[in-house]
């Protein structure tokens, strides 16, 4: 490896770290109703915003009033945008005349963009109009990901309020995420963008010559501003259907680099948010560690496969083993792993490279990313609920094991949390497994597959917990606009995302009324290194003992046959 | 302690719960445990797969010994519970001995008595007991006094007083009255009282899991439905990649993986649990009680009767001149012979030792006339030989002094203030009108509880000491004592309110209490340890009573509830990590022959893949009654920081449950092999 790439795979981490440290502060300070450096700009639009909608910024609203703001705006959200794409043909902004999207493929696409998956089954620049991609997929990216981030709020708020009935408002919540986090953030990043050569721009495709004299159709499009959102959204579905490996997408290193931080950033800075929140900053840094190390961990696994490369290519007498194959030559090796291990730990699903073309074994990592349920920084609000979810798990096996009654950041917990902690861990893993069964032993769930054996296994596997994690980055090499597949992954996302989220604030319902237990020299830290360590256990623990068989089918025998040269 | 530990590996107690376990295979039963009555289920299948082989007349050796150790894991499951079960019911036999023997003499309207079972006494009947009789049952001294031996329940030698009104009017059935009178209102229905309820808490059927159980038997429940949902889904991807796997095999796969340890032992856990208590002398009316009990961070102790004996004591004389040492003991032995409260008794003892004087008789000196201590007079005293020698408060004494016509002399007023504000209380001592000295009473501790309450302090349970003291004698025992804080001039009330302010805080409150102004605060109290001398009121209120009336037993109580806490969680963490290995053996067992490749995994190079399906479930089985000792005696609990209880923990279950089962399967797999049993 050059300089260079240990250049990049180390400092990456610390970057990261360095800007999400006081971005997770000021959301604390965003939720919490405190003044910021926005505030004099922001505010007036806020309280504007409230007047049109009636909304009283005041009222505190108990969580299944919460839940249910949050699950009506989503769902009016998915139908709107599913109507949008059946009538875009009689809609303006439509310069290509694209007619109205097949049912089924719009269908799974309002899912996927409500859901914050963006599991995109068509192809972006050859399907919808700019009305739509801009009024139904961007709002939808800010949305969707904004409801992620306010959940999550909600849930830090069940933590640190004490024998309360209510825990927020979710309108304000939105409001204020949108106005105060995800737009800045937005337009500093789309600014970033055009400067390096993004296209944003209305008019229709562009006809060029090229030099053999034939015609190419070159799409552009509004580009920039929809990059920026699902990066920053953890959103994931591109304007261009090959997304990040688009030079109009991500043209340069730096767009790349930016990208990369831009999709992790609001995730990674969200366990900051916990801690200032929790007026324990120690705790965030727990949290927060336990993320960086399983994503360091994976990026090491994942660095050190591809940079060996295949043996297949080694046997044949190519001299640099790296594997190459799918990665955009612009990248490189480093870049496009990099960038495939955010994009997979976190939900984001955006991609710069093809992981169907991935070795084996890189393959299992990205596999393990998506299929624990997305924690490792996951997904905007959705992965830190996650992580939490875990830790709630941990904590009542670590209270037992020191003879308490379980509690966690001073709250009992009991038989109300760990049921909704138990949906909220295994809904996401059970639904790939049945969805992935299903898909192996029908006629129609094996007719999409582009590769056979244990290679087509890891296709379908990686599609199921893509989209129940919310993830949308596709393994590609299955062809996934299918009605078949459309459904099923339709289903997987919806119940993926609303299994953890409604769980998730029930949690926020039940802890925000308990009393906060102080703490004692009986009471065990859980801003310590061991907690960290006991987390990232059950972690590992819980989705090896759930994937251990079908990874072992999967990609562990792929890459056993590679090495005897078996290749599917 | 004294505890009565019974041996419950005797064939008097093991064929018992051996039968008891095949009765608790009815399917009606083992719902109660949930994963347990999934793994009967899947065996009855299993059972079916055998006899279709019998009758197909396929193999059989393989299908019919995985049938055979899932009935096995079945079966040691329901004996550790029906040993627990067994357990607690000779424990509560041994305590409940005396009592169906026992005949009662009920007292009837007119006066008279008439002789009945005590199996046929109710609530608010009316018995007369006299010397040697055996309280019938549970009941309140309503008229007289008795001395009460109450070893047949405590263990405890010494007799005990229990007299009607006060604190110390509550008798238990079973124990034995040495002499006295007394007439005593039953409390209970038979069948109601607190050692039955004990029993009903300790026999699985009419048992109610605690909330702590409830939501760990629910993460089990969702462990074993992902299984289920992980083996089945994997019949279907063997099947994608051409592999053909049995039902038998996956069956095996997945009581193997199935939480079966930790699901198998809970209820012995609990059950075991309850056994200890009754072990502690302590009858609990819920386990919720119990499981609080290992969660108390703040406990609150009345100063007399817990932190010190009953009564102040001399501790010491201070002379007002040099050398008068003798005289002043002298003084304060004639002036005390009258006083018969426990404070002129001990002035008595300590004035024999300052004088050397043995034996237990002294002999009043002839001639001699006595000034009993009263209330009123606040003094006691004697006249003899001329002189007028008294004993008494600073108040009653100067009154007697300076009715002379003598102030009081300043040294005097300087040692009584000097003794005040040590937090003692100083009586002086006078002959006719002058002031020989004065004596320091002073609270005494109980032996050995500043250790038990530093150990508290070790557990991170706050101890405060109530009192109705002044603040600074108040302060004088605290700090003796090393209780973290204390509660003076404390009006009844101030027990509430202090238990309120607290739980408001987040804290969970044990409170020990005997007497009925203390029903309110027992009530209110999350962990009330009611002291079974104590009043029919007080041990209503609570939910823990403790049949020793020893106080400083609590923290046998905050051990007995952790150690069930952890012993649940070590084992659940054991039960987990123990799958790792079980993959290990049996995924390579089912794909070698398809994917040779896949040999890699078979990291215990087992001899077969039938071996190696059937050691992972002949391992699955016998570790449960492996365990059943650690599960009826419980994990140990050491006071140290609860990270080093996790490290240990986590170690000795999750790091050793991961490694356990990789030699033990791989063990059984030789034993196999050796043994030709496949």
């Amino acid at each position: 490896m050059t300089t260079g790439n240990w250049f990049c795979l180390l400092l990456f981490p610390l970057i990261l770290t360095i800007l999400a440290y006081p971005i997770g502060v000021y959301m604390a300070k965003v939720f919490s109703g405190g003044k910021t450096f926005l505030t004099p700009i922001v505010a007036p639009v806020e309280r504007f915003l409230y007047r049109l909608f009636t909304v009283d910024p005041n009222e505190d609203m108990p969580w299944k009033t919460y839940t249910l703001c949050l699950v009506l705006l989503n769902v009016i959200g998915i139908a709107v945008l599913f109507l949008l794409q059946l009538i875009q043909g009689w809609l303006p902004f439509n310069p290509q005349k694209f007619g109205a999207v097949r049912w089924d493929t719009a269908l799974n696409t309002a899912i996927s963009f409500g859901t914050n998956t963006n599991w995109q089954a068509y192809s972006g620049e050859q399907t919808m109009s700019y009305l739509t991609q801009m009024l139904g997929l961007t709002v939808q990216n800010f949305i969707s990901a904004a409801i992620g981030i306010v959940a999550v709020i909600a849930v830090i708020r069940g933590f640190i309020r004490k024998s309360a009935a209510a825990i927020g408002n979710f309108w304000v919540d939105l409001t204020r995420c949108v106005l105060y986090v995800l737009l800045p953030l937005v337009v500093i990043m789309s600014f970033v963008l055009v400067s390096q050569g993004v296209v944003q721009t209305l008019s229709p495709s562009i006809t060029a010559k090229t030099l053999e004299g034939k015609q190419q159709v070159i799409a552009v499009g509004p580009v920039a501003s929809q990059v920026a959102i699902k990066q920053i959204g953890t959103n994931g579905g591109g304007f261009f259907n090959v997304n990040s490996a688009h030079p109009f997408e991500n043209p340069t290193p730096l767009t790349d680099f930016l990208e990369v931080l831009g999709l992790l950033l609001i995730a990674a800075a969200l366990p900051f948010t916990l801690g200032a929140m929790l007026k324990n900053r120690r705790q965030g840094f727990a949290i927060f560690a336990a993320m960086m190390i399983l994503y360091l961990a994976g990026l090491g696994i994942f660095t050190w496969t591809e940079m060996r490369g295949s043996p297949l290519l080694e046997k044949a007498g190519v001299v640099s083993g790296m594997n190459m194959e799918g990665k955009e030559a612009r990248f490189g090796v480093v870049n496009s792993v990099l960038f495939a291990q955010s994009t997979t730990v976190t939900s984001c699903g955006a991609v710069n490279s093809m992981h169907d073309s991935l070795l084996p074994l890189s393959g299992m990592v990205l596999l393990f990313n998506m299929a624990i349920g997305e924690v490792i920084f996951g997904g905007v609000g959705t992965g830190l609920i996650g992580m939490l979810s875990y830790a709630i798990l941990t904590m009542f096996l670590a209270g037992l094991m020191i003879g308490r009654t379980p509690e966690f950041m001073g709250k009992k917990l009991e038989l109300p949390e760990m049921v909704m902690v138990v949906v909220i861990i295994i809904t996401p893993a059970i639904l790939q497994l049945i969805l992935s069964s299903v898909a192996v032993s029908t006629p129609a769930g094996i007719a999409s597959l582009g590769n056979a054996g244990p290679h087509g296994l890891s296709e379908i596997i990686y599609a199921f917990a893509s989209a129940s994690g919310n993830n949308g980055s596709a393994f590609a090499g299955l062809n996934a606009n299918t009605v078949f597949y459309n459904l099923t992954t339709s289903l997987a996302m919806l119940i993926g995302r609303f299994s953890t989220i409604i769980p998730a604030l029930a949690i926020a319902g039940t802890l925000a009324g308990k009393k906060i237990v102080p703490a004692s020299v009986a009471t065990f830290p859980t801003a310590s290194l061991l907690f960290t360590f006991m987390l990232i256990a059950v972690i590992i623990v819980v989705g090896a003992l759930t994937f251990f068989p079908v990874f072992t089918l999967g990609p562990l025998l792929e890459h056993l046959l590679l090495a005897i040269g078996k290749t599917f | 302690m004294k505890s009565k530990k019974i041996n419950i590996w005797q064939a008097k107690f093991i064929m018992p719960a051996l039968t008891d376990s095949l009765k608790k295979l009815n399917p009606l039963m083992m719902i109660q445990s949930p994963v347990m009555f999934i793994v009967e289920m899947v065996t009855i299948v299993t059972t079916f797969i055998v006899l279709y082989d019998v009758v197909t007349g396929k193999s059989v050796a393989f299908d019919l010994q995985i049938c055979l150790w899932l009935w096995f894991t079945i079966i040691f499951a329901n004996f550790a519970e029906a040993l627990a079960e067994g357990q607690g019911r000779a424990q509560a036999d041994s305590l409940k001995k005396n009592r169906s023997e026992a005949k009662a003499k009920r007292l009837l309207n007119d006066g008279s008595t008439e002789i009945i079972s005590a199996l046929q006494l109710k609530k608010e009947d009316m018995i007369l007991l006299e010397d040697g009789d055996i309280i019938p049952g549970d009941g309140e001294v309503a008229l007289g006094t008795a001395l009460i031996d109450e070893s047949a329940i405590t263990g405890e030698s010494a007799p005990v007083i229990r007299e009607c009104g006060g604190d110390r009017s509550g008798v238990t059935g079973g124990t034995r009255v040495l002499s006295g009178k007394i007439t005593v209102r039953i409390s209970a229905n038979p069948g109601e009282s607190f050692l039955d309820q004990m029993i009903g808490m300790v026999e699985g059927a009419k048992r109610q899991k605690t909330p702590n159980e409830r939501a760990l038997n629910m993460l089990l429940i969702a462990l074993t439905v992902l299984f289920i949902i992980v083996v089945v889904t994997l019949k279907y991807f063997a099947a994608y990649m051409g592999v053909h796997v049995t039902l038998a095999i996956l069956i095996a796969l997945l009581v193997c993986l199935m939480p079966t340890t930790i699901g198998g032992l809970l209820p012995a856990i609990g059950i075991a649990g309850m056994d200890r208590l009754l072990q502690y002398n302590f009858i609990a009316m819920s386990g919720r009680a119990v499981e609080a009990a290992g969660d108390v961070d703040v406990v609150l102790m009345d100063k007399t009767g817990t932190i010190t004996l009953g009564n102040r004591m001399a501790t010491e004389f201070i002379v007002l001149e040099e050398g008068e040492a003798k005289e002043l003991a002298h003084a304060a032995l004639l002036s005390s012979l009258a006083d018969d409260t426990p404070e002129g008794r001990s002035i008595v003892v300590l004035a024999k030792e300052k004088l050397g004087i043995h034996g237990s008789d002294i002999r009043a000196p002839e001639g001699a006339v006595f000034f009993p201590f009263s209330a009123e007079t606040r003094m006691s005293g004697i006249d003899w030989n001329g002189h007028r020698i008294r004993k008494g408060s600073y108040d009653a004494v100067r009154e007697f002094v300076s009715a002379k016509g003598k102030p009081l002399p300043e040294k005097a007023q300087k040692i009584v203030a000097t003794i005040a504000a040590e937090g003692s209380t100083p009586l002086l001592i006078a002959q006719d009108e002058q002031i020989l000295g004065a004596v320091r009473l002073k609270d005494v501790l109980k032996e050995g509880i500043s250790g038990r309450i530093a150990k508290l302090r070790q557990m991170g349970i706050k101890s405060i000491m109530i009192t109705g003291d002044n603040p600074l004698t108040a302060a004088t025992i605290a700090a003796e004592a090393g209780v973290d804080d204390f509660v003076a001039e404390a009006k009844p009330a101030t027990k509430l309110e202090l238990i309120r302010s607290y739980q408001e805080k987040g804290h969970l409150v044990a409170m020990i209490g005997d007497g009925t102004n203390d029903a309110p605060a027992l009530a209110q109290a999350d962990v009330a340890v009611a002291m079974n001398a104590g009043t029919q009121a007080a041990r209503e209120a609570a939910n823990i009573v403790d049949l020793d009336s020893n106080p400083t037993k609590l923290l046998d109580l905050v051990e007995i509830g952790k150690q069930i806490l952890i012993t649940r969680g070590a084992l659940t963490t054991f039960s987990v990590a123990n799958d790792v290995a079980k993959y290990f053996a049996i995924i390579p067992a089912i794909f070698i022959v398809g994917y040779p490749q896949l040999r890699v995994l078979d990291i215990m190079h087992l001899s077969s893949p039938e071996s190696a399906v059937l050691s992972a479930v002949i391992f699955n089985a016998i570790i449960i009654p492996a365990l059943i000792p650690l599960a009826l005696r419980g994990v140990r609990y050491n006071p140290t920081s609860a990270s080093a209880l996790l490290r240990r923990n986590l170690g000795i279950y999750g790091l050793g449950g991961l490694m356990l089962p990789f030699v033990g399967i791989k063990i059984i797999d030789l034993l196999i092999s050796t043994l030709h049993l496949l």
